[in-house]
C-alpha cells in the first residue's frame, strides 16, 4: 500500500469499508458489522442515511420478496419499514401465495430515522462523514479509499454503492445539471477515479414525477385506498405495526393531459435526443406513456403521502422531464388536482453504471480483488434491489476480510439469488428491476417462507443474531409438530364422504396435509375432524396450507432444483484458460470468455453456447479442479 | 435423485437391419418390463417380442438389462436390438417417448451422464467431442429447419401463442397496480388455450409424420420414346403399391402418377417424349425433361438395351442425367429380355447401370422397387435420426399439451401463479424443439403489449 504518498494525513484502518449511505450501503455495512469486520459507513452526509430519493414505499410483487429475504438474513429493511409503515397492503391477495407481495407506504422521515437508529446500534459500525475521492491500490488490489479531506481508510476490503452519484446528469425541459441524487453534488472525483479502475461503464435514466403539495389537493374527489387491516408486517422480528395507518388516494390522467404532453413532446429531454442513457420498460415517464400508448384515454396515478406530519404528495405514475411550466399546466388537468400546487418540479437524471457481468457471483469485481459493487451502480433501480445486493457485497466483503471463501446465493435460494445471477451472467440493457416472472422456482421463492429457506443459512453464515436465531428455532419446532400432526391423521375416501369432503373413492387414505391441498379446505375445516389440529399455532397456519396446496409442484420443482444445483456445483476456476481448450470454437470461447461463468449451470445460461462446448469446459474444469486440488 | 430416463438410437441401422436403442436412467427396468415382459438376467441378450401400449407386437427383439453401475453411464440402462426396418424403429421409439418421465436424449446426453457418472476420462470425452460437436443444438436447428421447415414454423408459432398467455398471466402477476393492465386476462387465457389446445392434441393425433411427408417425394422417369417409361410406371403402379390418382398433366406428354410407398406419398411423372427421333435433340423435350428433373428429388432414366449401342454413341454429346441440375439420377437398362449386350455390367461398382429390368418377364422390377422405397424413405426422412427427432417432437408436443391442459384446469384468479407455471413448462417444452425461451422474452411481451409503469 502505499501510504507514503499520503504523509502524515491520518490513516485509519478497517476491516470493511462501505462508501455510500443509500440502501445497498446500510445493509452492507450492517451484515460486515454483524459478522464481526470492523466496518466503516463512509457518507458525504450522516443525515441523509435512510433517504427515500424516489417514490415513498418499500416492497411490492417481487421486491416485496427481496424484503422478506433480507429480513431473513438479519437485514435492517424489513424492520425499519415496519417502524415507518404508514400504509401496509399485501399485493396480489386474490391469486396464490406464491405471488403475494408485501408492500408499505413509508414515512419519509420515520424511516430515515428509524435507519439511521439501526445504524447507529449496530456494534461494529463507524459511520465516517466525507467524500470519497481515490482508492488506495495495491497493484490490482484494492486496499481502501482516500477522502476528499486527505483521510486514509485501508482495508482488505472496500463495497462500493454510489447510486447514481456517478456523473450524474440532470434533465428538465431544456435544463441539464450536474448532478447526483435529489440535488446532491455528483462524485465526479470519484468517478475519474473508478475510469481509471478500468471498468466498462454504461448509461442508464431513470426519472421522478413532481412533489406536490398536499394542502392544494382536492381530496373529496379522489376515490381512497386504504391499507390492509390489520397490517401484514416485513419482519418475522415484528409482533405489531404500531405506526398510525393512513390511506393512499387514486386519480387518473385525461385526453387533455395527455393533449399537453403530446403536443410538447418534442421538449421533452427524452425524444429530444438530449439523452442517451437507456430507460426502464416498466417505469416510463409520462411523456413515453403517452408516446407509445396513444390510444389509452387515460393513465392511473397513485397519491402517496411522504408522511405522517408531511403533507407533500407522490404522484406516482408521472414521472416526467418536461419544461416546470409545462409540468404545472398538465398536473392540473388531473382530477382533483386543479388547483394544485407543485413543490418540487420532477425529472429525469442520466449516470453511469458498471457492466455488472465484471463482477463474481460475490459481487467483487473480476479486475480488482477485495473491491465489491452493490446497488444502483450494477445497474439495478429500486430500494430492495440495492438493499439485496448491498447485503450480499458485506456479507462477502466481511469474509473476504476474514480470510474466507465468498458465499454465493444461488437461484434456488431465493430471489436475490436469482437478480444476482441475472446481473453477472446476462448483464443489464435497462435498469433491472426484481419480477417474480424472473425465477423460475417461484412457487419455492416466496414471501412467506423466507425465512425458512434463508435463516438457517444466515445463522451458519454468522449474519444472524441471536433474537432472529432464537425465534427461528422455536417457530422451526412449531412447524416441525405441526407438520407431523398433520401428517399422522388420515382418512379413506368413505370416511372424508362422512365428514363432508368429497375425494375420488379410490380407496386411498389421504392424510391431513394431502387433504388441505382440496379447494376450500383448511386447517380450520379439518380441525372439525380432528380436534388435536387446533393446537397448531395459528402464525405458521398460512404456511403449511401453501405447502399443502402447491405439495405437486414442488415436488416436481424440486427435481428441477436438483438438477439445477448440480450442475451449480461444478465449478469453473477463476483461472481457467479457455483458450487451451481443444475443439471449442472460437464463437464459444468469445462467449465464455466474456461472461467468466463461475459454474457450468452457469455457463449454460449463456446465450447461445452449445452442449458439446458446456460438456467440454465441464471435463476440463473438472481436471483442472483435481489438479488444483 | 429421480432423474428422467432417456433413451436414444445408437447405431445406424441403415441397410445392416439392425438398430440398436439404448435407454439409460431409472426408468430402464420399467421401459422392458413395458414393452419386453420383464428385464432378462442382467447383461445376457435374450430375444423378446416388443409390444405397444396396446399389447400389439412391434417387432422381436434382442433385449439387454444392464443394472447399474456396470453400465456405460453408470445408471440402469436397457438395450433394444430392433429389426423390422423403419416403421418398427420409429413405433418402438414413440412407444418410449410415451413412457413416463421418458424423453429422447440430448445431444451428447449418454457421455454426459457416463461422465458425470464417473464412467468416461477425460481422453474418452475429448475423443467423443467431434462426435457431439456435429450433433450441437444449433447443428440439430439447422438440420430441422431444412428437413422439417413446416414443424419448425408450427412449433414456433405455437411458442409464441404461448408466450402471449403467459404474458398476460405475468403482467396480471408482477403489475398488479397497474390499471393499464387488462383486468380480463383470465378470460384472454381462457380463449387463448381453447384455441390451442386442439391444434395440439390433433397434431398428436395425426403423427408429426404426416404433417413432414404432406408433400411427398417427386420422382420423373425419362428417356428416349420406347425405352420403356410408361411400361414401368404401369409395372409399378400395377404391383401392391396403390395408385393414388392418375391423371393427364399441365402439358399433353407428362403423366403423374400417385403411388404411395413405405406411407410415403410419391409422385412418378413419366415425361413422354424428350426425344423425338434419332440423335437430334428436340429443344421443347429438353426443356420439359430438365422441368421435370428440376422439380424431381430422383430422375429414373431409362436405356432400352436393345438400342444400347445407340445410345452409348449418343451419350458423348448429351446426356440427359447430367442436365446441370442438382438430382440424383438412376440409370436404368430396360427390356433386359432383349439385352444383346452381355457385357452390360449392372449394378457392380464401376457399373453405369444401376438396374437392369425386364417389365416383361418381371426380373429386376422387385429390386428396383425396393431401391426405391429405401430412397423415398431416405429422402421423406423416414431416417434413424429422423425417427429419434419425430421422437423428441412427440416428446415435446406431448409434454406441452399435458401442461396447457392443467393450465385450463387452473385458470382462474386465485391460482393464476399455477397457470402461469404450467404456460411457462409447455412454452419451454415446445423451446426446446425450436430454440430457449427465457423470461427476458416474457417479459419484453408484456412491455411491449401493455402500458406498465407508475
Amino acid at each position: 500500500m502505499k501510504q507514503g504518498r499520503y504523509g502524515d494525513t491520518q490513516h485509519r484502518r478497517f476491516d470493511v469499508i462501505v462508501v455510500g449511505g443509500g440502501h445497498a450501503g446500510v445493509e452492507a455495512a450492517a451484515a460486515a458489522a454483524r459478522l464481526g469486520a470492523e466496518t466503516a459507513l463512509v457518507t458525504h452526509d450522516p443525515d441523509t442515511i435512510g433517504v427515500m430519493s424516489c417514490n415513498p414505499a418499500i416492497g411490492g410483487v417481487g421486491k416485496g420478496h427481496l424484503v422478506r429475504e433480507i429480513d431473513a438474513l438479519d437485514g435492517l429493511m424489513g424492520r425499519v419499514a415496519d417502524k415507518a409503515g404508514v400504509q401496509f397492503r399485501v399485493l396480489n391477495r386474490r391469486k396464490g401465495p406464491a405471488v403475494h407481495g408485501p408492500r408499505a407506504q413509508m414515512d419519509r422521515k420515520l424511516y430515515r430515522l428509524a435507519m439511521q437508529e439501526a445504524v447507529a446500534e449496530q456494534r461494529g459500525l463507524t459511520v465516517i462523514s466525507g467524500e470519497a475521492v481515490d482508492f488506495l491500490r495495491d497493484g490490482a488490489d484494492i486496499g481502501g479509499i482516500v477522502l476528499a479531506e486527505g483521510t486514509v481508510l485501508s482495508a482488505p476490503a472496500t463495497v462500493l454503492t454510489t447510486g447514481t452519484f456517478l456523473r450524474g446528469v440532470i434533465h428538465m425541459g431544456e435544463r441539464q445539471i450536474e448532478a447526483g441524487r435529489d440535488g446532491a453534488a455528483p462524485a465526479v472525483r470519484l468517478a475519474h477515479a473508478l475510469d481509471a479502475l478500468g471498468f466498462r461503464l454504461g448509461r442508464l435514466k431513470t426519472g421522478t414525477p413532481p412533489r406536490l403539495d398536499g394542502r392544494t389537493i382536492d381530496w373529496d374527489r379522489l376515490e381512497a385506498q386504504p391499507g390492509d387491516d390489520p397490517p401484514v408486517a416485513f419482519s418475522e422480528l415484528t409482533d405489531a405495526i404500531t405506526t398510525p395507518q393512513i390511506s393512499c388516494h387514486i386519480t387518473h390522467t385525461n385526453p387533455q393531459t395527455h393533449a399537453i404532453i403530446a403536443e410538447n413532446a418534442d421538449s421533452a429531454p427524452v425524444h429530444s435526443g438530449q439523452i442517451d442513457g437507456a430507460g426502464p420498460r416498466y417505469c416510463p415517464s409520462i411523456e413515453d406513456k403517452v408516446a407509445r400508448f396513444a390510444d389509452r384515454a387515460r393513465h392511473q396515478v397513485f397519491l402517496e403521502p411522504e408522511g405522517l406530519d408531511d403533507d407533500t404528495v407522490y404522484p406516482n405514475g408521472i414521472s416526467t422531464s418536461l419544461d416546470p411550466a409545462l409540468q404545472d399546466a398538465f398536473v392540473r388537468t388531473i382530477v382533483g388536482l386543479e388547483r394544485v400546487e407543485i413543490r418540487k418540479h420532477g425529472y429525469a437524471i442520466e449516470y453511469d453504471y458498471v457492466d455488472p457481468r465484471e463482477l463474481h457471483g460475490t459481487l467483487e469485481t473480476m479486475l480488482h480483488p477485495r473491491l465489491f459493487l452493490a446497488g444502483q451502480i450494477n445497474g439495478t433501480t429500486g430500494y430492495e434491489e440495492a438493499a439485496a445486493q448491498g447485503l450480499i457485497a458485506g456479507l462477502n466483503a466481511a469474509r473476504k476480510a476474514a480470510g474466507r471463501d465468498g458465499h454465493v446465493f444461488d437461484r434456488a435460494d431465493g430471489y436475490l439469488g436469482v437478480m444476482v445471477d441475472d446481473l453477472t451472467t446476462r448483464g443489464v440493457a435497462e435498469p433491472y428491476r426484481m419480477f417474480t416472472s424472473r425465477a423460475e422456482f417461484r412457487l419455492s421463492l416466496r414471501a412467506d417462507n423466507a425465512d425458512q429457506r434463508l435463516t438457517g443459512m444466515g445463522i451458519s453464515l454468522g449474519i444472524v443474531g441471536r433474537e432472529r436465531a432464537n425465534r427461528f428455532a422455536a417457530k422451526t419446532n412449531v412447524l416441525e409438530s405441526a407438520r407431523t400432526v398433520l401428517a399422522s391423521h388420515a382418512l379413506s375416501p368413505d370416511e372424508a364422504q362422512r365428514v363432508g369432503l368429497s375425494v375420488n373413492r379410490d380407496g386411498i387414505r389421504r392424510s391431513a396435509f394431502e387433504l388441505l391441498a382440496y379447494p376450500g379446505v383448511d386447517i380450520a375445516r379439518l380441525t372439525a375432524v380432528w380436534p388435536q389440529l387446533g393446537a397448531i399455532d395459528p402464525s405458521v397456519r398460512g404456511l403449511l396450507e401453501t405447502e399443502a396446496r402447491y405439495a405437486s409442484y414442488l415436488a416436481r420443482q424440486d427435481l428441477d432444483v436438483e438438477r439445477f444445483r448440480r450442475d451449480e456445483g461444478c465449478a469453473i476456476p477463476p483461472s481457467f484458460d479457455y483458450a487451451d481448450l481443444p475443439g471449442l470454437s472460437n464463437e464459444m470461447r468469445e462467449k465464455f470468455e466474456r461472461a467468466r461463468p463461475a459454474t457450468v449451470g452457469q455457463a449454460s445460461r449463456i446465450d447461445g453456447v452449445t452442449p458439446a462446448a458446456l460438456m467440454l469446459v465441464a471435463a476440463h474444469a473438472r481436471r483442472t479442479d483435481r489438479t488444483a486440488g | 435423485m429421480a432423474e428422467e430416463t432417456i433413451f436414444a438410437l445408437s447405431s445406424g441401422a441403415g441397410k445392416c437391419g439392425v438398430a440398436v436403442i439404448r435407454v439409460s436412467g431409472p426408468g430402464a427396468r420399467f421401459a422392458l418390463e413395458t414393452m419386453a415382459g420383464r428385464p432378462p438376467a442382467p447383461r445376457q441378450a435374450t430375444v423378446r417380442a416388443i409390444r405397444n401400449r396396446n399389447g400389439e407386437i412391434l417387432d422381436r427383439a434382442l433385449v439387454l438389462w444392464l443394472p447399474a453401475p456396470h453400465s456405460f453411464t453408470g445408471e440402469d440402462m436397457a438395450e433394444f436390438h430392433v429389426h423390422g426396418g423403419r416403421a418398427v424403429l420409429a413405433a418402438v421409439l414413440d412407444e418410449l417417448a410415451g413412457l413416463p418421465d421418458f424423453r429422447p436424449a440430448d445431444a451428447g446426453e449418454f457421455t454426459r451422464r457416463a461422465f458425470v457418472g464417473g464412467k468416461l476420462d477425460l481422453t474418452a470425452v475429448e475423443g467423443l467431442a467431434d462426435l457431439i460437436d456435429a450433433e450441437t443444438e444449433a447443428q440439430r436447428r439447422a438440420a430441422l429447419r431444412q428437413a422439417d421447415g413446416a414443424l419448425d414454423a408450427l412449433y414456433g408459432d405455437w411458442r409464441v401463442q404461448v408466450l402471449a398467455l403467459r404474458a398476460l398471466a405475468e403482467a396480471a402477476i408482477d403489475f398488479i397496480d397497474e390499471d393499464d393492465v387488462p383486468t380480463d386476462a383470465v378470460e384472454q387465457i381462457g380463449t387463448g388455450l381453447s384455441a390451442l389446445i386442439p391444434a395440439l392434441a390433433d397434431h398428436l393425433d395425426r403423427g408429426a409424420r404426416s404433417q413432414r411427408l404432406r408433400d411427398g417425394v417427386m420422382v420423373a422417369v425419362v428417356g428416349a420414346p420406347n425405352a420403356g417409361k410408361s411400361s414401368l410406371v404401369n409395372a409399378l403402379a400395377g404391383r401392391d403399391v396403390a395408385i393414388v390418382d392418375a391423371e393427364a398433366g399441365t402439358t399433353r406428354d407428362v403423366i403423374e402418377v400417385r403411388l404411395d410407398l413405405a406411407g410415403v406419398p410419391v409422385s412418378l411423372i413419366d415425361t413422354a417424349g424428350i426425344r423425338e427421333t434419332g440423335s437430334r435433340v428436340e429443344a421443347e423435350g429438353i426443356r420439359r425433361a430438365r422441368d421435370a428433373m428440376g422439380r424431381a428429388d430422383l430422375a429414373i432414366e431409362l436405356i432400352d438395351s436393345s438400342a444400347i449401342q445407340q445410345h452409348v454413341r449418343e451419350e458423348q454429346e448429351n446426356r440427359i442425367g447430367d442436365s446441370g441440375e442438382n438430382v440424383e439420377c438412376w440409370r436404368i437398362l430396360s427390356k433386359s429380355d432383349l439385352a444383346t449386350d452381355a457385357s452390360c455390367d449392372v449394378g457392380g461398382s464401376g457399373s453405369t447401370f444401376r438396374h437392369a429390368i425386364s417389365v416383361h418377364t418381371g426380373a429386376g422390377v422387385d429390386a428396383l422397387l425396393g431401391d426405391l422405397t429405401d430412397f423415398v424413405a431416405d429422402r421423406a426422412g423416414l431416417t434413424e435420426s429422423a425417427g429419434m427427432t419425430r421422437a423428441r417432437h412427440r416428446a415435446g408436443v406431448s409434454a406441452a399439451h399435458r401442461n396447457l391442459l392443467r393450465a385450463v384446469e387452473v385458470c382462474d384468479i386465485a391460482s393464476l401463479e399455477l397457470c402461469a407455471e404450467e404456460l411457462r413448462a409447455a412454452g419451454d417444452a415446445l423451446g426446446r424443439l425450436t430454440g430457449a425461451i427465457d423470461s427476458e422474452e416474457v417479459l419484453g411481451e408484456i412491455f411491449s403489449s401493455f402500458c406498465i409503469g407508475k
